[in-house]
């Protein structure tokens, strides 16, 4: 009997056969296509050199989603796209349409559902996110909640292309840094104030400490012996509260309700195109958690977003706007203050300085 | 029945235009019971500003040692409907495209089985079935699997690969994405399945410098497509361009190494010195496009801050010719792999991301250890301190 069960499972299959969900038109033109025209935010087109013309409906999408919203897409796929449809690496839903008559009817009736059409060109894309808590330990705030909050607020950058270029935001809820936060135009992380707290009971039980220790990026932690039995300290003047520990050892706990909330990063990018990709920087070391709608967020992010569109000129991300017209007036044209804590105090933080007498005086 | 909660902060986040997280968990909470303690704990966390999930948690399935995550609810008495709320990653199809067929009967799994929510997708490209029990997980595995689907990585081990959408619908890749992301896959479920390294290893295919996975970002070894010839001009186009807005201000002039110019009406590209980066095809795509020798750049490294600091993706490899390489099964860039999860393996601590093992012992000792040859191509400049460690093979 235990052997027929073992026999019946089906184990290390691998990823499945994508050509088995290519439509035809794409099979028939894969690798051949000559280029392709953003013809409004929400949709473009594909053309091959055969001739052939695809398009795709782009729509946006929570990422979190239930069954229901799947059968949904899969309803709108069956009706319009013989069933074919393909997620972005931003989380945004595409329809893949062979017939340019379909493209109208199917938008209608995505917005009579509710969904949201748009995310192509010179607008602010779908938001990369993460857990939050919804589903993650280390969370210092909310993933899902924070990006609806900015993406009701920004929603018109989503369905116009009304910016000098492509702005990509993205959500952390730790400096775990999952996604893509660490690259992007505007970034919004998780940030903890506070030294872990240790349960010396716990830890003994849980923990690995050598591991423990290893884990710090400011080697602030040291083996220590609490009731005559091993356990860790910390030392609070260097630990620069990265919940590193706690992801290793249990007993570590970091967040706290009081002094948990969010930082604000800018001008970071991933592509090649004229310059070279590049880290997003400090703008804002600390908003506090303001759920269910983090308005100091909401308002840091249309802050960054405003200047830009004003002040950027067509085809620059924000990264290459703040190398133009430099730090000092990105931090007055916003109003954000210049603290201690922008600078630089980690392992290579000195190559961060002004080692000229460049000014913009 | 699920006990229904009141949820005054989350109802807030049902307004507004954008598509609502809450009328999802909800919608999910309707086909699947226990999602309604999902809101509940989830609002507790809003009241409270801190996240109510206990720490970590083990969850898998029979023969893998990775796939899945768990998790369990600081208040099961409370919340017994996610006591224990685990996700399931599953294998997405490379570049993401779907069938409405596979994807309604995975919604019907999700519903049967767990929480009826899924994230489409996780960071790393995953599919993500959220919320079910260590009891269900074989249920759930095995129902997926007769899909044709089988599960993705976690833990230390190779985590699922990813890519862009490449020759299926971009006129811009200079590689076949798709196939080399399942080829790899799956060469290497072992390690994918079953977790052997120091810590996790990713890799990412992007068909251009345009990079739309990040692949520079967010993986230990990214592909980034590029050329070798000349790029291609239709003069016709380009005219057409230049009636439509100014092609010398926002082209010429934006490119990084200033390698265009006018002759005349013509645009001439000085090809030997055009750095690949993508910008002038991105703007005049129906007037340019890349030559014919493609292939893609190798990058390595790259990382999130923890511990050592963030780390891009840095060059190693600047043309593979992955078109030659997939005619012999891609037996060049598997032997380049097995060489660095060697070296990983000898040289690398727990923990210890390969692109802070470079860090560590220098560029050298890994290309050494790797067998390739330092070029200039792998440096932004020389050095500039002269604390050189001369070898003893160069000395006489």
């Amino acid at each position: 009997m235990a052997e027929e069960v073992k026999k019946k499972r089906l184990t290390d299959i691998g990823p499945h056969d994508y050509n088995e969900y290519l439509s035809p038109v794409i099979k028939n033109n894969y690798g051949k296509w000559a280029y392709h025209e953003i013809l409004d935010p929400g949709t473009m087109v594909h053309v091959a050199e055969s001739g052939d013309k695809l398009y795709t409906v782009r729509m946006g999408s929570p990422r979190l989603v239930s069954g229901s919203f799947v059968r949904d897409i899969c309803d709108i796929a069956d009706k319009y796209c013989g069933g074919h449809l393909r997620f972005t690496t931003r989380n945004n839903v595409e329809f893949l349409i062979e017939d340019e008559k379909n493209v109208e009817p199917l938008k209608k009736d995505l917005e009579k559902m509710g969904y949201n059409v748009g995310g192509i060109g010179n607008i602010v894309a779908n938001i990369v996110h993460t857990q939050g808590w919804v589903h993650c330990h280390t969370s210092a705030s909310d993933a899902s909640g924070v990006v609806k909050s900015v993406m009701d607020e920004l929603y018109e950058y989503f369905v116009e292309d009304k910016l000098p270029s492509k702005v990509r935001i993205a959500f952390a809820c730790c400096l775990n840094m999952c996604g893509s936060v660490s690259s992007s135009d505007i970034a919004i992380v998780g940030t903890h104030r506070k030294p872990p707290r240790i349960d010396a009971e716990r830890l003994r039980n849980l923990c690995e400490i050598p591991s423990t220790i290893a884990a710090c990026p400011t080697n602030s932690i040291r083996p220590d012996t609490v009731d005559g039995k091993p356990g860790v300290k910390v030392n609070e003047e260097t630990c620069v509260f990265c919940g590193s520990c706690y992801t290793v050892c249990p007993a570590m706990p970091i967040a706290n309700a009081e002094n948990d909330g969010l930082s604000i990063w800018v001008g970071g990018k991933v592509s090649n195109a004229r310059t070279k990709p590049t880290f997003s920087k400090l703008a804002i070391p600390f908003i506090p958690n303001d759920p269910p709608r983090w308005p100091g967020v909401v308002n840091a992010v249309k802050t960054i977003l405003n200047e830009y569109k004003k002040g950027a000129e067509p085809g620059e991300r924000v990264g290459e706007w703040i190398d133009r017209i430099g730090w000092p007036r990105f931090f007055k044209i916003t109003g954000f203050p210049f603290t201690k804590y922008h600078i630089d105090d980690f392992r290579l933080g000195e190559t961060t300085m002004n080692y000229s007498s460049h000014a913009r005086l | 029945m699920g006990k229904k909660h009141q949820t005054p902060l989350l109802d807030e986040l049902k307004k507004g235009k954008w598509i609502s997280f809450v009328r999802e968990i909800e919608r999910a909470a309707e086909k699947s019971e226990r999602t309604e303690d999902l809101l509940g704990q989830v609002e507790e966390s809003y009241h409270d500003k801190v996240n109510h999930w206990k720490h970590g948690g083990m969850a898998g399935v029979k023969g893998y040692g990775a796939g899945m995550v768990g998790r369990f609810s600081e208040y099961p008495d409370k919340y017994p409907g996610i006591k224990e709320c685990h996700s399931m990653r599953i294998i997405p199809s490379a570049g993401f495209f779907y069938n409405s067929d596979f994807l309604r009967k995975l919604a019907d799994i999700s519903e049967k089985h767990a929480g009826g929510l899924l994230n489409f997708h996780g960071a790393t490209g995953n599919i993500q079935i959220l919320g079910m029990s260590q009891a269900e997980a074989e249920d759930v595995f095995q129902a997926v699997a007769e899909l044709g689907f089988d599960l993705g990585g976690s833990g230390s081990d190779l985590r699922t690969p990813s890519c862009c959408a490449g020759q299926a619908r971009c006129e811009f890749a200079n590689f076949d994405t798709m196939k080399i992301c399942r080829h790899l896959t799956e060469e290497y479920l072992d390690e994918l399945h079953r977790p052997a390294f120091n810590y996790k290893f990713k890799f990412k295919f992007s068909g251009c410098a345009n990079d739309c996975v990040a692949s520079a970002a967010r993986s230990d070894l990214a592909f980034i497509g590029t050329w070798k010839d000349k790029i291609k001009i239709n003069q016709e186009e380009v005219k057409n361009y230049k009636k439509k807005f100014n092609v010398q201000k926002y082209v010429l002039d934006k490119c990084p190494t200033k390698c265009m110019w006018f002759e005349g009406e013509n645009l001439v590209i000085d090809d030997e010195n055009c750095v690949k980066c993508m910008h002038c095809i991105n703007e005049l795509p129906k007037a340019l496009k890349a030559g014919d020798e493609r292939g893609c750049s190798i990058l390595i490294g790259a990382k999130a801050p923890l511990v050592t600091g963030p780390r891009m993706g840095m060059m190693l490899v600047p043309f593979y010719d992955v078109n030659e390489d997939a005619k012999n099964d891609y037996e060049w860039i598997k032997s380049l792999i097995s060489n660095m999860w060697e070296f990983w393996d000898e040289y690398g601590v727990s923990r210890e991301r390969i692109g802070e093992l470079i860090g560590r012992v220098g560029l050298n000792t890994f290309l050494e250890g790797i067998g390739l040859e330092p070029i200039p191509e792998m440096v932004e400049h020389p050095r500039s301190n002269p604390f050189i460690k001369f070898t003893e093979d160069e000395e006489e």
